[in-house]
């Protein structure tokens, strides 16, 4: 619609964008992230009242809880991916995306379809037991097929690119499209039993296949849910504010230590199992190193608001993303601790693992998502600015009380789930029976869920927030004063 | 030289390889006769309205 005349009298004779995928992605962002946060929501429910699998097959956390991982990382943020690499892609390269509107829907709808097909299957208790590579064979094929669609489309737009220059945010892009493909086609290389039938086998048996399943899984974490991420950070934080990061060179720095560093630190995952030692000193090691471009990429995100701190007072999409970035840091720098083996012996198998990975899930991707979205909303449907200010600001807190409550309890509960396990009494017996581990964890398990409605309350708040925004009602209160971006 | 020994000539100078490139990588981006250009890079986004 609109925004076509609006690109048109731009400056330049801008060419005219793929938008309408985009404009479809944020809609299912926000869907599937409900979906997500509520599924999280019911599975932490289970863990405090188990009844509330009304001894059905289909509801039992065994099966819920992978529909919760995946909708969360990608089916919410894979597709919040998708849609704002087309965005950035075809901004910074300044050119419509190769391969148009079909190849565009057909990315989006095609990986709609396979969020669909793997999260049924999981209710039905179709899957390959492969943490984050639950999906079976049928549906692997058609994510293959989808994600090579997806690098050609991305590909495509950077090589006939205006911009001479490839803008950094496209380099974490294409190493994320690059990366998971590889990832996903090695490690779910599997035969299927029958033509017809669901189950598969695996082509890696034994430690080769529990290496190759976390050098999958931890490098879905780094390139997934990091460098894809990293690369939302580096347009959309200086889109806010208004001025370019902080120091370029250290964004590519930033890159090619990531890229160079973080596919070696799958190991860690497999600490004290039957992987050779040395594998699992390197892993631990590389992962101690990420500390590097962790620690890199969090003083560039922040150091772009320098001389523009006074944006987080009035812009809460803004504030979002800066936090995200804080906790960016924090969870990066938990990540290599946990990795060291005198550490991992502790907090290995225990809550500890779970607070970890939702600071870097809820405060890292889903706030650096809530705040692209705050900005992409009005900027894709011609809007002054979201609807309210005041709600965003609602849930900026109500988000980061829940995410606190959730790290903090899972943190307590996790090193105490640890110790108890590796008490022993003064004859060398085990001091506690592992139910008794189970019976001391629920308060904790208690304030974790609340931690989660907190931050599912959020989720609704803006969700009518950007509902209300794309309907076009004039704006309630003050109007947000929007930054200026023209020059 | 068979397959295997080129195998592992490889394999030995990988590392020394990857610190060389990244090393490179570094320079690169540090070199003084580089700065302007980054600083024009870095405002790509913010060159349109868009």
């Amino acid at each position: 619609m609109s925004s076509n005349t609006a690109l048109a009298a731009g400056p330049s004779p801008a060419p005219r964008y793929v938008d309408n995928v985009i404009r479809a992605a944020v809609v299912l962002t926000m869907f599937w992230g409900i979906a997500a946060f509520l599924a999280g929501v019911v599975i932490a429910a289970q863990l405090v009242w188990p009844q509330l699998s009304f001894d059905s097959e289909f509801l039992t956390f065994g099966r819920l809880r992978p529909l919760h991982t995946s909708a969360a990382i990608f089916a919410f943020g894979g597709t919040a991916l998708i849609g704002t690499a087309f965005h950035i892609v075809q901004r910074t390269c300044r050119a419509r995306l190769f391969g148009g509107e079909p190849l565009g829907w057909f990315v989006l709808l095609g990986y709609q379809f396979f969020i669909v097909i793997a999260a049924t299957g999981y209710l039905l208790g179709i899957t390959q037991s492969k943490e984050y590579a639950e999906p079976e064979w049928y549906a692997d094929l058609w994510l293959a097929v989808v994600w090579i669609a997806y690098l050609i489309a991305y590909l495509g737009t950077v090589l006939k690119r205006e911009e001479p220059h490839i803008y950094v945010a496209n380099w974490f892009y294409l190493a994320f499209i690059i990366t998971v493909t590889m990832l996903h086609i090695t490690n779910n290389l599997a035969m299927p039993v029958s033509i017809v039938g669901t189950k598969s086998y695996g082509a890696w048996s034994g430690v080769q296949d529990a290496m190759i399943q976390w050098w999958y899984g931890h490098n879905a974490v780094g390139f997934f849910l990091t460098a894809a991420f990293l690369g939302m950070m580096y347009y959309y934080i200086p889109k806010a504010a208004n001025r370019p990061v902080y120091s370029y060179r250290l964004s590519i720095v930033h890159f090619w230590s990531l890229v160079f560093l973080y596919i070696w630190a799958g190991p860690h995952h497999l600490h004290y199992t039957s992987l050779p030692d040395w594998a699992q000193t390197l892993g631990m090691v590389f992962s101690v190193m990420l500390w590097m471009p962790s620690w890199g990429g969090m003083i560039n995100g922040l150091m772009t608001l320098s001389g523009a701190w006074d944006k987080l007072r009035t812009d809460p999409g803004l504030r979002f993303s800066v936090t995200s970035v804080g906790f960016y840091g924090m969870s990066t720098f938990e990540g290599p601790v946990m990795s060291i083996k005198a550490v991992n012996s502790l907090s290995h198998y225990t809550d500890w693992t779970i607070g970890h990975v939702h600071s870097g899930a809820l405060g890292w991707v889903a706030f650096i998502v809530f705040g692209t979205m705050y900005y992409l909303v009005p900027k894709m449907w011609n809007r002054p600015g979201m609807w309210s200010t005041r709600l965003m600001g609602w849930h900026y807190w109500i988000a980061t009380i829940g995410i606190v409550l959730y790290i903090t309890a899972m943190w307590v509960s996790g090193i105490m789930q640890g110790l108890m396990w590796r008490a022993y009494d003064e004859l060398g017996f085990l001091q506690y029976s592992f139910v008794e581990t189970v019976a001391a964890m629920k308060p904790f398990y208690a304030i974790r869920l609340l931690g989660g409605v907190f931050f599912l309350s959020g989720g609704l708040i803006m969700a009518y927030n950007m509902w209300r925004t794309i309907r076009g009602e004039p704006e309630v209160v003050s109007a947000r004063p929007r930054p200026a971006l023209a020059a | 030289m068979g397959l295997e020994t080129v195998s592992e000539v490889l394999t030995s100078i990988w590392t020394v390889w990857a610190v060389l490139v990244f090393a490179g990588i570094v320079f690169w981006a540090w070199r003084p006769t580089n700065r302007k250009r980054f600083d024009r890079d870095a405002r790509i986004p913010l060159n349109d309205e868009d």
